[in-house]
This record gives structure tokens, sequence and C-alpha cells, in this order.
């Protein structure tokens, strides 16, 4: 091609970058269906729908454990020890503070609910163990006080709180 | 791959690489200094096609695997599961299966270019005895895939294709247990079907890489049948065949997804959308068409080893190909014997192919007959033969002479052309003839608003639907792989998540156990399943006079009628797909009191037009007037057909919209992808003539 004008070379480069872009474009479409399909499928997401547990049956002192999308919940009936010592901690001596009363429902507030996995490496702590009569994880000694606070070992934050409600005085739901 | 490369990198980190490692020289010799014959056509891309195919199978079969349960009594339910609930799985499942038949339909090709051409000649006859290895292998893991939906057809085909393993003298019985790993095909046959499944394509892509070698070191083969012998005789790989392999391979997925979006069932069979039953076979039991040929051979033989013998011979024949067929000409082109051969065997082996599919009775068996003894001597007695007796025309002293020769002119229509179309003439009028004799049996071709390529569901038709089902055909038939939440989903009745629960809600389910372990009741959530109307299949069997009502939810899927040549030829460009909901219209109004002559209904079964057989054990489920509907509709049998039937279309394809969407989407771009790669491919090629 000893007689191409600059004309010809910027059309045909033209037409190579459109063609490269085209494919590039189908390609990320293509990737899009063979990643989303790793994500939770239809009937994952339709089973982890909320669930209601009623509270009546766990006395004072007493926990239960639940499982909501596959996570085991702990429901903790709090003796009035346990919410006494939880709430005289000052907030200054806790690696993740946060008041008790900003981990339980106003008005409820004998009620822990907390999902039970360890924040360090994801163990499942034991209920009513450890120095701060709340739960100790067997794993690597991380230690929760009464209102599922860190209070001592690796893990770094507090139990989680799942999303719930009171649907009445002795009924709530998760999710 | 002709002596070590002289590539060597500039790039400090490369060479560090390159030195302790030559593989950047390794791909630029083998893939883009790599010479190939300048004269090469289209149907040399049918290796990289078949390449692309090959990465397709195995991506979306390790992803599939990801969601797939290898158990006897899960695997149905898991591969709807697929198809219903996994993101894009119907999109994947599709493009899975339709990927089989396309990879089978490109190796054919393939195989045929090489015959045509004379690709197995000296030097390449262990580059073709790879390709013959590569194709059994093929076959082997096309046949267990087909095994794991576990549908009738899944069942049948690994019952009958391990049987022919009882042919073998002595051991047979032997053999055929240990392939089963029990008494019969049962949950540990899966498994290994299974295991195996997923291995072989990684087998497959190890003789792939020795095939692709034995092919460069020998070079290829090209339409001339000369080898290159100048430089002006070939270009480079890069950019030359990689451009016009990736155009071709552009053009091949739009054929592919042809299939993918608008025709998913189109290859398979109406009956694997049954699951699996040991103690019934299908009326028809037929392979899937890639292995229509040779099946036909093996039932051209009345004697059951000599039919596994043939059909094994009739693969095995091609290895021996390159000594068959000693004639020094490469290429049919310069062979004007060869090449009218070669085009009636083509014939026959489609031939074998449609006789394969036609029930093994009459003219159908008398005609295998003939086309088995064809096809042996095309391979056995007319290559021998005419490489000794044939005087080939000259062929061109470069393919640089053979590049600048090309405008020759057309040859008259060859007598293979001639055959072909009397074959064609005549099975028109033998399938017409049959066609006029079934006409009153098939049901009526009804116009469906979800059929086309625009083709979507009628709402209102899915909430009438939908009432039929729940206050009649529910009292029976069960609705098992479809949630409450299902009601509320995109391109399905339209409810909302609120009307969904509602609606899920007037339905009470058993659960449990609960702590004091006990079962228990409560009222349905969006996440359960309609339940079923019997708790077991015995149950339902009593209630109902010894035949269990099946489950509806994929009933439009799982019925079909034969739709004839050339009728199904047609069906595929028109996107003819709705035998399924025809058939269950036509049985809810094909029953009738009085029973026409010659046709005798046994005590408790129940005439009906459109049955197979005219004996079906339903009573007529349906009469005008007996569902209301809110939205004025009119209360007729008719009305009810058509909404039931369209209401179980969506219940057995829930995301058909979302398919034919996306297809459109994929369409479009596949065009005007192909369209810039044709002129992309067009400029390169420019500086090489």
């Amino acid at each position: 091609m000893t007689t191409a004008s600059s004309a010809g070379s910027t059309r045909r480069d033209f037409l190579f970058v459109a063609t490269g872009a085209v494919a590039a474009v189908g390609t990320v479409a293509t990737v899009w269906p063979l990643v989303s399909q790793m994500n939770p499928d239809a009937s994952t997401i339709a089973a982890g729908a909320p669930i209601q547990v009623d509270l009546a049956p766990i006395a004072e002192g007493q926990d239960i454990k639940v499982f909501w999308r596959g996570k085991p919940i702990y429901i903790m009936n709090r003796t009035k020890k346990q919410i006494d010592e939880a709430r005289a901690v000052p907030l200054s001596n806790l690696p993740d503070p946060a008041t008790d009363e900003s981990r339980v429902k106003a008005g409820h507030d004998q009620w822990l609910v907390v999902i039970g996995i360890c924040t360090h490496l994801g163990c499942i702590p034991i209920a009513h163990e450890g120095n701060y009569d709340g739960f100790f994880c067997p794993c690597h000694g991380s230690q929760y006080d009464s209102a599922g606070r860190i209070r001592q070992g690796p893990a770094p934050a507090n139990l989680p709180v799942p999303p719930y409600q009171f649907v009445s005085d002795t009924k709530i739901q998760i999710g | 791959m002709s002596g070590p490369s002289d590539y060597q990198p500039t790039n400090p980190v490369l060479k560090w690489i390159e030195r302790r490692l030559p593989i950047f020289g390794l791909v630029h010799s083998s893939f883009v200094a790599y010479p190939t014959p300048r004269n090469l056509n289209y149907w040399w891309t049918f290796g990289a096609i078949l390449s692309f195919m090959l990465a397709v199978q195995i991506l979306t079969g390790v992803i599939l695997a990801m969601h797939y349960t290898p158990n006897a009594d899960l695997a149905f339910r898991s591969v709807e599961g697929i198809v219903r609930d996994v993101n894009y799985g119907w999109l994947l499942r599709n493009t899975h299966a339709a990927g089989a038949s396309m990879f089978f339909f490109a190796v054919y090709i393939h195989m045929f270019r090489g015959l045509y051409y004379g690709s197995y000649k000296e030097p390449r006859e262990v580059l073709w005895i790879l390709g013959v290895i590569i194709y059994l292998l093929m076959m082997a893991t096309g046949f267990m895939g087909y095994v794991l939906p576990w549908g009738q057809m899944s069942f049948w085909g690994a019952t009958v294709i391990t049987n022919l393993f009882s042919a073998v003298p002595y051991f047979g019985e032997s053999i055929v247990t240990l392939l089963w790993g029990g008494y019969s095909v049962g949950n540990p046959t899966l498994n290994r079907f299974f295991s195996l499944h997923y291995l072989l394509p990684f087998v497959i892509a190890g003789v792939v890489v020795l095939h692709v070698w034995a092919l460069h070191v020998a070079g290829q083969n090209n339409p001339a049948g000369v080898e290159p012998k100048t430089e002006k005789d070939t270009v480079p790989f890069t950019p030359y065949a990689t451009i016009k392999d990736m155009f071709g391979v552009s053009c091949f997925m739009i054929f592919f997804a042809w299939f993918i979006f608008y025709m998913p069932n189109y290859l398979g069979d109406a009956d694997n959308y049954i699951p699996a039953n040991p103690g019934v076979t299908p009326t028809h039991i037929v392979p899937e068409w890639y292995y229509l040929p040779f099946y036909a051979i093996l039932r051209s033989i009345p004697n059951k080893l000599a039919g596994v013998i043939a059909m094994f011979s009739a693969i095995v024949v091609l290895a021996f190909l390159p000594w068959l067929d000693s004639a020094k000409t490469r290429s049919s082109k310069y062979r004007p014997l060869a090449k009218q051969f070669f085009w009636m065997f083509v014939v026959v082996c489609v031939l074998l192919g449609y006789l394969g599919a036609q029930p093994p009775e009459g003219i159908y068996v008398i005609a295998g007959r003939i086309l088995t003894v064809c096809y042996f001597a095309y391979f056995l007695i007319v290559l021998p033969l005419l490489s000794r007796i044939e005087t080939p025309r000259p062929l061109p002293n470069s393919i640089a002479d053979d590049v600048l020769a090309k405008s020759g002119g057309k040859a008259a229509p060859m007598v293979s052309t001639v055959i072909a179309l009397a074959v064609a003439g005549a099975l028109f009028a033998g399938s017409a003839q049959s066609a006029r004799a079934a006409e009153d049996d098939t049901p009526p071709s009804l116009s469906w608003s979800f059929a086309g390529p625009f083709g979507k569901y009628d709402r209102g038709a899915l909430q009438r639907g939908l009432k039929v089902y729940k206050e009649v055909c529910s009292n029976c038939h069960g609705l098992s792989y479809i949630a409450f939440r299902n009601l509320a989903d995109a391109g399905g009745p339209g409810y909302s998540t609120a009307q969904a629960t509602a609606f899920a809600a007037g339905y009470t389910v058993k659960d449990g156990p609960n702590d004091q372990g006990d079962m228990f009741d409560r009222p349905g959530r969006p996440a359960d399943y309609f339940p079923s109307p019997f708790p077991n299949e015995q149950a339902a069997r009593a209630a109902n006079g010894g035949a269990a009502p099946p489950d509806l939810s994929l009933i439009t899927k799982a019925r079909s009628y034969e739709r004839g040549f050339p009728q199904f030829i047609f069906d595929f460009f028109t996107q003819f797909q709705e035998q399924g909901p025809n058939y269950v219209s036509a049985i809810l109004q094909g029953f009738d009191d009085k029973v026409p002559d010659g046709v005798s209904i046994p005590e408790g079964s129940y005439y009906n037009k459109y049955f197979p057989g005219h004996a079906i054990k339903m009573p007529k489920p349906l009469s005008d007037g007996q569902v209301t509907f809110d939205d004025g509709s009119p209360a007729t049998v008719a009305q009810y057909a058509h909404d039931v039937a369209t209401f179980l279309m969506w219940t057995a394809e829930p995301h058909m919209e979302a398919r034919k969407r996306v297809g459109m989407q994929v369409f479009i771009f596949l065009i005007l992808f192909a369209g810039l790669m044709y002129f992309t491919k067009k400029k390169v090629w420019a500086n090489a003539h």
C-alpha cells in the first residue's frame, strides 16, 4: 500500500478500534451473567425471609438459639444483674464503644438479640461463659459481655444486632 | 513450528522468563508467525469454531456443576432449580445444551471438510486419527451429559446405550453391571457419569493440544491439496488466519444464539422433561440428533452383536481412511469421480440420520439396510477402487497459482444434487401421506401471545389460568416446581408481592418438626411451593383408577407431537415451539361421549380425540360455566383451555420473556459485531492480495 493516504489509514484505524471496542463490550456483557450466577439464587433469597419467634417460653436468665439465613441468633432473657453490669461499664473501657441501650429495643431492656457469630473469625461463642456474664468464644478466646459487646480477646467488634422488631410483647420478627 | 523460534521479547521481564521457559517463543511460532496457506476457505475456520465451542462447553459446564446435584432423587429438580432460580441459569443451561449440538454440528462440518479435501492423507495420518479419537471422546461426553438431567430420555438412553455392551460374548453382563454399579441404571450410574462427564472434556482438551501440535508439524492442508513451496504460498497466522477465524466464529455465534434464545428445545426431546421413571419406557426412544446415523446402522442389523459391531465399525473405519483411500491427489476438487461420491456419501449420512429418528418398521428398516450398505461401501469399496481407476484433473503448480486461477467457470449441476433433490421429494411425498392419515389426531395450531421473537405472556390469561388450575386441576394435579413467590416474579402473572403473600396465606402447609418433634400445619408463605393434592405417587395412583395424574409444572414442555418433514425445517425458521400448549389445549377440548367406530375404550377410561391411543384415564375435567372470571371473559371450555395452557406454559418456562428480550439484544449485538468483523477482515486481507 505505497499510495495509502493518511485519510485511508485513519479510516482503517477507526475500523480496528471500533471492532475492538465492540468486542470488549461483548466480552464484558458475557462475563456479567457468568459472575452473577454465583450470587444467592431466588430460592435462597426467598428462604431468607423474616421469621417470627415466640419469646414466652424463655424464662429470665435463659437463652435460645434460632437460625435466620443460616446464621445462629441468640435471644437472651437477661437478669437484672446482667443488665446492671452492662450499663455500669464506662464506654471508655470498651474496644468497640456502644451503650447497652443502643443494643436493645426501648421498653424491652431484658431482651438481647444478637447474631451469634464471633467477629474474629466466625466461630460460635458459648452463652453464659467467660468473665463478663456474656459470651465466650472457644476458638480464640474472645469474650463478650451481657450486651454482646467485645471485652477481651482478638475479636475487633461487638456481636452484631440483627434487624428485628417486637410484633407484640412476647413475639419478635427477625429480618 | 519449523525448528526453534528465533523470537526474542524486548521487555526485560519477559526476557528473563523466556530464557527459563520459552513460552512466548512457542506462542509466537505457533500462533503468530506460523505460516498458513493463503488459499484456505471458510471451511477451515471450523477448527477455530471447535476450539471456541470446547471452551464454551467447559466454562458453562463448570458453572452448571456449581448448581447441579448428582443424585437420582434430586438431579431433575436441581436442573429445574438452575433454570428457574439461579441468576441467568436459564441462559447457562440453554447455552450448554445447545452448545453440545453446535459442537457436533461444527465437528461434522470439520470432518466432512477433511474428507473432501483429503486432509487425512500423508503426512497427516496421525493428525486425522487424533481427530477420530477426539470425536469418540466427544460422543462419550455428550452421551453422559445427556444422562445428567435424569429425565425419561436420560434414563432410557443410559439403559439402551449401556446395554450395547451386553452384546459382548461371555463378559457382556458383567461389563454392563460394572458400568451401572448396580443391577440396573440407578444412582451409582448417575454419579459416575457425572464424574466422567466432568473429566472427559479436559481429556478432549489434552488430545486437542496433540491434534494442533500434529497440525503444526505437518502444516495445514488447503483446498488445492498441494503443499506450500515458497513464501508466496503462505501468510502469517496472525493477523490473517486469526482475523478470518474470528469472523467465522462471530458468524457461528449468530447461528448458536438462534438456538439458545429462540429454539432452546428444538433439538431436545419432550420426554426429557418427564422425571426418570424406571417402570415406563417412552414409546419412542431416540438419541440426540448427532448419534442418529449410527443408531440407524445399529437398528438395521437384525442380530444384536452384529448390530453393535456394525455401529462401532462405522466410527472406527474412519481411522483407517488414510490407507483405504490411497489416491495421490488430495483435494476432491481435482477428482471428478471422488467428488460425486463424496456428495452421495453426505446424502447417505443425512438420510441415515433421518431414519434413525423414525420408528423401526416397514420401509424404514429396508431403507436403513440399503443405506448402511452404502455407508460402508463408500469406505471399503468406492474409495479403494477410485484411488486405482480414477484419472485426476491436473493440479495447480502452487498455491499462488491456485489463488490466481480462482475465476473458473461454474460446473454443471452434479448427479448427487439431482439425487438429493429426488430423495427430498420422496421424503416429502411419504411424510405428506402419513401426515394426511394422522391429521385428525394432531392438535390444531392455535395462536399464542407468547409465540415468536417478541412473544409475551398475556397477564389476564395467566391470572385466569391460575384460577382454573386452583379451582379444577389442583384437585388431582400438583404444581410442585412453582412457589407462591413466583406469582410476583417479573414476566409472570403480574401480581404484587403482597398479593402473592396473601395468595400463599390461603394455603395450609405442613411444616416441622417443632420443638416437641411434631409436624404441624401453618399458613403458606411466599417461599412455599404449591402443595400437591396427594402425599405420594401411590396415593395418587390409588385415588385415580391406577393412573397417577402428572405434575403440571412442566407439562407444556413434556408433551409434544411430530411435525413431520419438511414442516420441522420450516419450524426452525418460524420459531414454532408451541406444540405443548397446543396439545394441552386440545386434550382439554378433545373429550367426546360418542366413541368413533373402530376405537374401543376400556372400562374406567374415556375417549379423547387427541390423547395418544385415545383412551385417557382422566374424565372430562372442564365444562362450560364451571369457573367464573372476574374480568368478563367467557366461561367456556375453549377459554378455560386457552388460559390454563397459557398458565402452564409460564409454569414450564417462567423466564421466557427474559429469554426473548435478551435474545433480541444479543442478536442486534452479534449482527453488528459480525459486520464489523467482516470489514476488519477485508481490510487486513487487502494487504495479502
